[in-house]
């Protein structure tokens, strides 16, 4: 099952770098959610597969006895599906904010920032009141 | 004592809370972040004091005892970085006041910014790794929502590419976060620099250690991974870019330092070969790429690269004195960078313009804000006496010491190419006559720059000045914590306690 779930954390891993790699930031992100999965899967693989059972401690024992999953890996993964999840959600708006404002999803053809023309965009008004 | 540790995280946290229900009035906002930022910093200077006083102490949150639970942990590293960030976010929240528009308060810029603050300080602080995981996340988001918050067209072009390449470096730390807890079953920096010595597999530890390498090294714009920054840093207002070219990078370089001092010291492997080779070209790329750039921001921004290359030049070398060089580079470098932004904002506010040639004559029309302009920029290239000037002696006179003669001459030479940089700024922007004298009957778009922005870049420039002559105290300070870090059994024994 290990073996299985390490295999299969390369292949996701692989093909969401292959994604990311595109220019076209649609690719990104599908790249971005593959890539996510295949962290969680691996901090769940590291915590060990080995038991079905419930992690609870037999009433003569002191400890748990030996095919156990490992808890922390599991409450690490939910940690980070949570901070993934918000930072997915930024992403999508950020690249469709990018996308009306700039026309395109290709990242080649997004040459504002470093451009020699002066791109500002005109300031709101400063809080004193004072000329910008 | 614990309240110490806790406070530069909790006062932002909670700054930023308030933040969000009086943003819509700009003035509220603005007197409320200026009171948190104060609070914080005097929170950090209680911190560093008691630091300095009585040694690394550490604190476990909800009393779970280390390494179970997570740690929170100053020595004078931390402290001073924490100091650093509360006196950044002070100058720059003062300056915010005619710097960031009243739209932009609306949206909540305030928030984000108290945030950020408690995101870099959590950093500093945290003893554990997930918990560092955690504080870069925070970090971050607060930052891509700063970075993009004005919605133009190059901030929202700059923000896709920062954010693509910051979400890459967040999944391989989180890799190797998962990794490293497979092979050791601890993640307490502390632990994990007593288990990771025992570990036999060297091939494991050697891809772990490159994992977070790559991490760290695009947080903290180490070569060939810096490209994101020229991208996204001159985009947002120039106080946005301040606290980011002042401590964002840096924070990067901090979790570099602990990893290479602390976590992996035993077992640097081919690390001791690899690191000096990527400061080198570090420092050439971005003082070279800076020769190049004719926008005072992207200038500046080019410079951040080459300066992280000497402070990681310090920590390749593992010796004290390079530490310490890499300490007091930190110190000097985090002022003088963001006090450089800000001052290209109140040359803009005079004249309009970050493109240097539409910029001239601020020497023979503006005197004083030359000579507030002159003293960092000169600070940044190491003239002495000024701090530049002893963070890079440090520096050199440590990589001849262990005798990477090479490594000495790469220092000096990108500091002189720095020189360039900065006369070619001092000559566009200072001397040259300003090309609209010609048109006279043009009316200028532009404004006197305000005591808010004024207050903030002299008291910064007076703090590069006090830290050029005072140097000995910076110095002395800067080996007390390299000696800390060189030895970490006193760190460890501060994290879990006298069970040895």
């Amino acid at each position: 099952m290990q073996t299985l779930c390490a295999v299969l954390v390369g292949i996701m891993a692989a093909a969401s770098i292959y994604l990311m790699l595109e220019r076209n930031l649609i690719r990104f992100i599908f790249g971005l959610v593959l890539a996510g999965n295949a962290v969680n899967l691996l901090l769940f693989t590291v915590g060990r597969l080995a038991s079905q059972r419930p992690p609870l401690i037999p009433e003569q024992a002191a400890q748990l006895p030996a095919p156990f999953a490992n808890a922390l890996p599991q409450a690490l993964i939910l940690t980070a599906i949570v901070i993934g999840f918000a930072l997915l959600s930024f992403v999508f708006v950020l690249f469709y904010r990018a996308y009306q404002a700039l026309g395109t999803v290709d990242t080649e053809l997004m040459q504002v920032a470093e451009s020699d023309a002066d791109q500002h965009s005109p300031q709101t008004q400063p809080m004193d009141g004072g000329p910008v | 004592m614990s309240e110490l540790l806790i406070l530069p995280i909790i006062l932002p946290m909670a700054a930023g809370a308030v933040a969000v229900f009086v943003r819509k009035n700009p003035g509220q906002s603005h007197m409320l972040a200026l009171a948190g930022a104060g609070l914080h910093t005097v929170a950090a200077g209680l911190l560093l004091h008691q630091v300095h006083l009585s040694g690394i102490f550490a604190t476990q949150i909800g009393n779970w005892p280390a390494p179970f639970g997570i740690t929170l942990v100053a020595d004078r590293l931390s402290a001073v970085m924490v100091m650093l960030t509360a006196v950044i976010n002070l100058a720059v929240t003062a300056y915010s006041r005619t710097d960031i528009g009243v739209e932009l308060v609306r949206r909540g810029h305030y928030c984000l910014l108290q945030i950020l603050v408690a995101g870099i300080c959590g950093a500093f602080l945290t003893g554990d790794m997930f918990n560092l995981y955690v504080w870069f996340e925070v970090m971050l988001m607060a930052s891509f929502g700063l970075l993009v918050l004005g919605q133009s067209r190059s901030q929202l072009d700059g923000g896709v590419k920062y954010v693509i390449i910051n979400l890459v470096a967040t999944l391989l730390f989180i890799t190797g976060i998962g990794l490293l807890y497979g092979l050791t079953g601890t993640l307490n920096m502390a632990d994990l620099s007593e288990k990771i010595p025992l570990i036999a597999d060297r091939g494991m530890k050697t891809a772990l250690a490159s994992l977070f390498l790559a991490a760290f090294g695009i947080k903290a714009a180490l070569f060939p991974l810096f490209f994101w920054l020229p991208a996204a840093y001159h985009t947002p207002p120039v106080s946005v870019s301040a606290i980011f070219s002042g401590l964002l990078t840096k924070v990067g370089i901090y979790a570099l330092i602990r990893l290479f001092t602390l976590v992996f010291a035993g077992d640097l492997a081919w690390m001791i070969y690899l690191l000096p080779v990527l400061a080198a070209l570090t420092m050439i790329t971005g003082v070279l790429g800076a020769a190049a750039q004719n926008e005072f921001r992207r200038i500046l921004s080019f410079h951040i690269i080459s300066q992280v290359g000497y402070m990681v030049l310090g920590l390749s070398l593992q010796t004290r004195l390079a530490l310490a060089g890499t300490i007091f580079y930190l110190v000097h470098h985090i002022i003088v960078k963001a006090n450089l932004f800000l001052i290209s904002g109140v040359i803009k506010q005079l004249q309009g313009s970050f493109e240097l040639a539409q910029l001239g004559g601020i020497y023979r029309n503006n005197g004083w804000i030359a000579a507030l302009f002159f003293i960092p920029a000169f600070s940044l290239a190491g003239f002495p006496p000024l701090s530049g000037f002893w963070a890079k002696m440090i520096l050199i006179r440590a990589s001849l010491d262990v005798h990477q003669y090479w490594l000495a001459f790469v220092a000096a030479v990108v500091g002189l190419l720095t020189v360039y940089s900065m006369t070619k700024i001092w000559a566009e922007v200072f001397w040259k006559p300003s090309p609209r004298e010609n048109v006279a009957a043009d009316p200028l778009p532009v404004g006197h720059p305000t005591a808010w922005m004024l207050a903030p870049v002299a008291a910064l420039t007076t703090l590069t000045i006090v830290i050029g002559l005072g140097a000995e105290v910076v110095f002395q300070f800067a080996i007390q914590a390299a000696e800390e870090l060189i030895h970490p059994a006193q760190y460890i024994q501060a994290v879990l306690g006298d069970r040895l």
